[in-house]
């Protein structure tokens, strides 16, 4: 009988955690093939394409996420190292950012309100609940920061994820096209910009456009995480601000 | 095995991180602060090192690869999103252009007033 001992074996993996390791590098090799294979177009950016995969493949085997996340908490795991890792394209910017310090710091830090008060005035006005609006307030920011950031104010981090995908996303794909149109020229204006609202997608969508742009949109990236991450908290302890 | 020294400085520099944000009760994530020493740390020191660049280089070049399981929990929350979703298309869609084009035009107008002549 061949049917209970596939069942047998299901009820194996399903228990252990190799499962949900194994589908969460095979999902993003797939997605990672395919967005190379279209040419880095945002619309299949791979974090979205593989979630997607792995999310209908958990419905459909009735897998439930703290089964998953049993084996995926090991890949999660890494956002920690991959925080700290950050500091050193911020040091390899070094002479940008000794040039450009004063105008940088105060763009980056009226910047980052800007992202974590639109969000929240915007979806407060429309009625969001609470929560997201929290999740919310700090999804320009790149996500292993943002996730941290949601978590700390009582935001839910995985919705974050999602918000902060989504935003690289748009951000990526309008972004060019709408500082055009607002006729701003210089690279590290555009590159800031990029950075700051669409983290690490709007930083590979400036690579694409030119290096200099790329460098500053990676550094106005690690720099608008950092910033944020010092006045979301801040914030949010506003009484008119997230209620 | 220069990329495992690399790695095991950033995950002290994390551990460090996490340590004084929970005996200062500092309200930034652990791993920021972590970020925030080491780049203070090369900064200081003057230069990177080939195990830090590869350790760092492992975990960067995929970055996108590190927040699938979080957001894989989505479908936990498929109904929240359901019921919200103008408010949250609206935040996404119009605050990033309000913070992309306000960032844009603060930027022009500080760089213009304000930067070093070299």
């Amino acid at each position: 009988m061949a049917e209970p001992a596939l069942a047998e074996i299901w009820v194996y993996l399903s228990a252990s955690p190799l499962l949900g390791l194994t589908i969460t590098l095979a999902a993003y090799s797939v997605a990672h093939r395919l967005y190379v294979f279209a040419n880095g177009n945002p619309l299949l950016n791979p974090v979205v394409t593989s979630i997607a995969m792995l999310i209908v493949f958990l419905l459909l085997t009735d897998t439930s996420y703290a089964d998953y996340f049993e084996g995926g908490q090991y890949v999660h795991f890494l956002l920690g190292p991959a925080t700290v890792a950050l500091a050193i394209p911020l040091y390899q910017q070094a002479a940008n950012l000794k040039k450009l310090w004063l105008p940088l710091s105060i763009t980056l830090f009226s910047g980052a309100s800007i992202g974590a008060l639109s969000a929240v005035l915007l979806a407060k006005f429309l009625d969001a609940g609470l929560q997201t609006q929290l999740s919310l307030a700090p999804k320009s920011v790149t996500a292993p920061v943002a996730m941290g950031i949601s978590e700390n104010i009582g935001g839910i981090p995985s919705l974050t994820a999602a918000f902060v995908a989504a935003t690289g996303i748009f951000g990526a794909i309008v972004g060019t096209k709408l500082l055009a149109l607002l006729r701003f020229k210089d690279n590290s204006t555009i590159g800031v910009a990029l950075g700051l609202s669409a983290h690490g997608i709007g930083t590979a969508r400036a690579f694409q456009v030119n290096s200099e742009m790329g460098a500053f949109a990676g550094l106005a990236m690690a720099l608008s995480a950092l910033i944020t991450a010092f006045i979301v908290p801040w914030l949010v302890e506003l009484p008119w601000l997230v209620n | 095995m220069h990329y495992l020294n690399g790695l095991t400085l950033l995950l002290i520099y994390q551990l460090v991180g996490e340590v004084s944000t929970l005996a200062l009760r500092l309200p930034v994530p652990g791993p920021v602060l972590g970020m925030v020493l080491l780049f203070l740390t090369l900064v200081i020191r003057g230069r990177s090192s080939t195990a830090l660049d590869s350790g760092a280089n492992a975990l960067l070049s995929h970055l996108s690869l590190l927040f699938v399981p979080a957001g894989v929990g989505l479908m936990v929350h498929f109904d929240r999103i359901a019921q919200e979703w103008l408010p949250i298309s609206v935040a996404v869609v119009l605050g990033t252009m309000i913070t992309m084009a306000s960032t844009a035009a603060i930027m022009q107008v500080s760089t213009k007033l304000l930067a070093k002549r070299s």
